[in-house]
């Protein structure tokens, strides 16, 4: 009989430590192989975290590190959140995460739904439909910038052919009415397809025997729908949502290319206000407490929300 | 005996020159802004290269990531620039973070006198606490907004004449900041040559400066000034004046009558491009950008002329320009030293005007024939007679930050009114130097 790689490995190792190996219990070993990732684990997350909260209550600045630091206890919180510019960005931060989920979810399943009907050159629609989500955002932020552009920007030409403007008439980017929505439309481009292959793997698992069962029951497609692939598919569509929400929340490079938040501070969602405060005026301690209030408070959804799925899961 | 003693002493004063030669020869890295004048700089290194055997390797930054790049590398200790030309507002923090080297024993003991350079550029781009003897800084790029315009249109009979008819008066180089408003509105989706044109460009960028830069154009212009008393930091009625209403109201209506569409977020590229595409009749934009323009094969030449920043109440422009600083943190201030001594030197400098730079020295200022080398040297010296710069503090980012998003608020996204804008940001700034302890 050959020995096994293992084998040979196992022969070679010296007595005393093989002896150690031997006499340790299965826990032990399962923490030898855990270990360093617990270790990492709490050298980059963890640690990072409990010294964030911590200089959440001090006046730190990064910047300065020879200057004394003050403990200043609740004061960053309470600028914060009695803040009525921070409170614009969170309802500009809000106003862009549902009508993104909104128009992605729509219109992922309807795109899901028609490329889930078998049809000739199915695959090369799926994946033209999918190339946008494959471009960095920082290019997509750029392209979108010209196609906005008032006097060249194709966009602003193809809306002008169907309304009959002047194509220079309105500013997508530059317009306070205009820009939150601009940004929306580039992240519906940008990431439907993600919400279309979720969907799609949603419907895709639908057992075909029981749309024949309900064909048998003489159930309308309408019936069908309602009654069969919404519900098979919400989980999916739950969890696509849970997905673009948490991306969505700290959205920052998309629009930072795209708008800078601007114009004025219509379109700065708050991690883009956050990135100011944090490494452009670097008011750290301020910064923290920033980051925590915006943790806690996806944290808190996204565990709200999980619950949720949890829950349709189990029907 | 004696043949194996020269051998000796041969071999080692050899060893002792290539020791010395390897002590001297450094590797140094200047960091500036990527611009016109930069590639002029490089030009103007290679006689120091030259000269000293030192190989100089430059670090350029575009300038929207410009101070973002170079204060992280100053905040975090960094080794890569061992010169440093960094915005004159950065001079207080430079100095009192640490990050720069104080200069005065070394202009002592190599004879560099601060009288020798203009006198508005040693206190913006050298001294801290500012005014005081202590400098940070050589005055390295002197640097003022100014304005540039189409002369050929200018010039143009029918042009002229159709001004005119329109307001009375001969088509010229504004004398006024509401001339300027009215020369602009008289371009305005204008035809010319069978294109339409634009008044003027100007800065309304918000993510870096731009729209500060701009706005203060016109906020000094009107007397603005940031403290009743300097160094009070006393702001209420200085920084929301009724003149500084009045000039925030007018930069928000030569932004709304008078600029190209889709110009909201314009900074100094976005200028430049919008008046070699003919678009606009009149932009302004830093004087570094002069020679380049002038030299413009299309809209340069006989075809553009340049004037200061138009008073209205008081003749004053915003303060551009840079100082050269040697970083704190570099291990070869010795041969850095070095450049900044080459650098002083008056032919140096008027080689360094010579290639594009703006030298600050009072022997290419005041040299004669300085006016007549360039069709905007003399406007060059007028705009930095009246020169005034935003704070200076090292909490000067978070100052900055608060007028851009007041002013990009009121002037671009059309929110509130001057009057709010200018309270908000006394608000703001308050908040600030309070918790600088200066309040």
């Amino acid at each position: 009989m050959t020995d096994t790689a293992i084998d040979k490995i196992a022969q070679r190792t010296p007595a005393r430590v093989a002896r150690k190996v031997r006499g340790l219990s299965d826990r032990a070993i399962a923490w030898l192989f855990v270990g360093p990732t617990i270790f990492l684990l709490l050298a980059i997350n963890i640690f990072p975290l409990i010294w964030t909260i911590y200089l959440s209550f001090t006046n730190f600045r990064a910047n300065r590190p020879n200057r004394e630091v003050e403990w200043v206890g609740l004061r960053n919180y309470e600028r914060i959140l009695t803040d009525s510019d921070i409170w614009l960005n969170m309802q500009a931060t809000a106003h862009f995460l549902f009508w993104t989920i909104f128009f992605q979810v729509l219109i992922g399943f309807a795109l899901a739904y028609l490329i889930n009907k078998k049809f000739r050159g199915n695959d090369l629609w799926t994946t033209i439909i999918v190339l946008p989500m494959m471009l960095s955002p920082a290019v997509v932020g750029n392209f979108w910038t010209f196609l906005y552009q008032p006097q060249i920007g194709l966009f602003n030409y193809i809306v002008a052919f169907f309304i009959g403007a002047d194509p220079s008439s309105f500013e997508m980017i530059g317009s306070v009415t205009l820009a939150p929505w601009a940004i929306v439309i580039v992240d519906t481009w940008m990431w439907t397809p993600f919400v279309m292959l979720i969907c799609l793997a949603g419907l895709r698992s639908i057992p075909d025997y029981i749309y024949e069962a309900a064909e048998i029951d003489r159930a309308s497609k309408w019936r069908q729908f309602w009654t069969i692939t919404v519900p098979m598919v919400l989980p999916f569509l739950m969890l696509a949502v849970l997905f673009r929400g948490i991306e969505n929340f700290k959205m920052f490079d998309l629009v930072v290319q795209l708008t800078g938040g601007g114009p004025g501070s219509i379109t700065e969602l708050a991690s883009i206000n956050l990135k100011r405060e944090a490494f452009e005026k670097w008011r750290t301690g301020y910064s923290s407490a920033y980051a925590i209030i915006l943790f806690v408070t996806v944290f808190g959804l996204a565990s709200i929300y999980v619950k949720a799925l949890n829950k349709v899961k189990e029907r | 005996m004696i043949k194996r003693a020269l051998l000796m002493a041969t071999a080692m004063s050899t060893a002792g020159l290539m020791g010395a030669n390897a002590a001297q020869a450094e590797e140094l890295t200047l960091c500036w802004a990527a611009w016109d004048p930069a590639n002029a700089l490089v030009e103007l290194s290679k006689e120091f290269e030259a000269e000293s055997g030192h190989t100089m390797n430059f670090e350029f930054v575009p300038w929207p990531n410009f101070a973002d790049r170079m204060l992280n590398e100053l905040n975090s200790g960094g080794k890569l620039c061992d010169l440093l030309i960094g915005d004159s507002q950065w001079i207080g923090g430079g100095a009192e973070n640490g990050h720069y080297v104080k200069l005065n024993d070394f202009f002592d003991a190599e004879g560099i006198s601060m009288d020798d350079f203009a006198p508005a550029t040693v206190y913006a781009y050298s001294t801290w606490p500012k005014g005081s003897p202590n400098y940070y800084a050589l005055p390295a790029m002197g640097d003022a907004n100014g304005w540039f315009y189409r002369k050929d249109w200018f010039e143009n009979e029918d042009i002229r004449a159709a001004y005119m008819e329109e307001t009375g008066q001969e088509l010229r180089e504004p004398q006024s900041q509401m001339e300027l408003m009215q020369i602009a509105k008289f371009f305005q989706e204008r035809e010319i040559d069978g294109q339409t044109r634009y008044g003027v460009s100007i800065f309304t960028e918000r993510g870096s400066e731009g729209i500060t830069m701009g706005a203060t154009g016109a906020l000094y212009a009107w007397g603005f000034k940031y403290e009743n008393e300097p160094g009070s930091y006393d702001m209420a009625g200085a920084v929301n004046s009724p003149e500084a209403v009045e000039a925030l109201e007018f930069y928000k209506e030569l932004y709304e009558c008078c600029t190209p569409p889709g110009y909201t977020d314009a900074y100094m590229e976005q200028s430049l491009d919008a008046f070699k595409s003919g678009q606009v009749a009149m932009a302004m934009n830093w004087f570094a950008f002069f020679p380049g323009l002038y030299a413009d094969p299309n809209t340069g030449g006989d075809k553009i002329d340049f004037f200061v920043n138009p008073p209205q109440n008081v003749a004053a422009s915003t303060l551009g320009g840079q100082g050269i600083s040697v970083v704190a943190y570099s291990d070869k201030q010795d041969a850095a030293l070095e450049y900044i001594k080459w650098f002083a030197q008056p032919e140096v400098q008027a080689k360094w005007w010579e290639l594009g730079g703006y030298s600050a020295h009072n022997s290419v200022l005041q040299g004669d024939g300085f006016e007549e080398s360039a069709p905007f040297a003399g406007d060059f010296l007028v705009a930095m007679d009246g020169v005034q710069d935003f704070w200076q503090e090292p909490a000067y980012a978070e100052l900055l930050l608060a007028m851009q998003k007041r002013l990009h608020d009121y002037i671009v996204a059309d929110q509130g009114t001057a009057q709010e804008a200018l309270d908000k940001l006394i608000e703001d700034w308050t908040e600030v130097f309070e918790d600088e302890g200066k309040l």
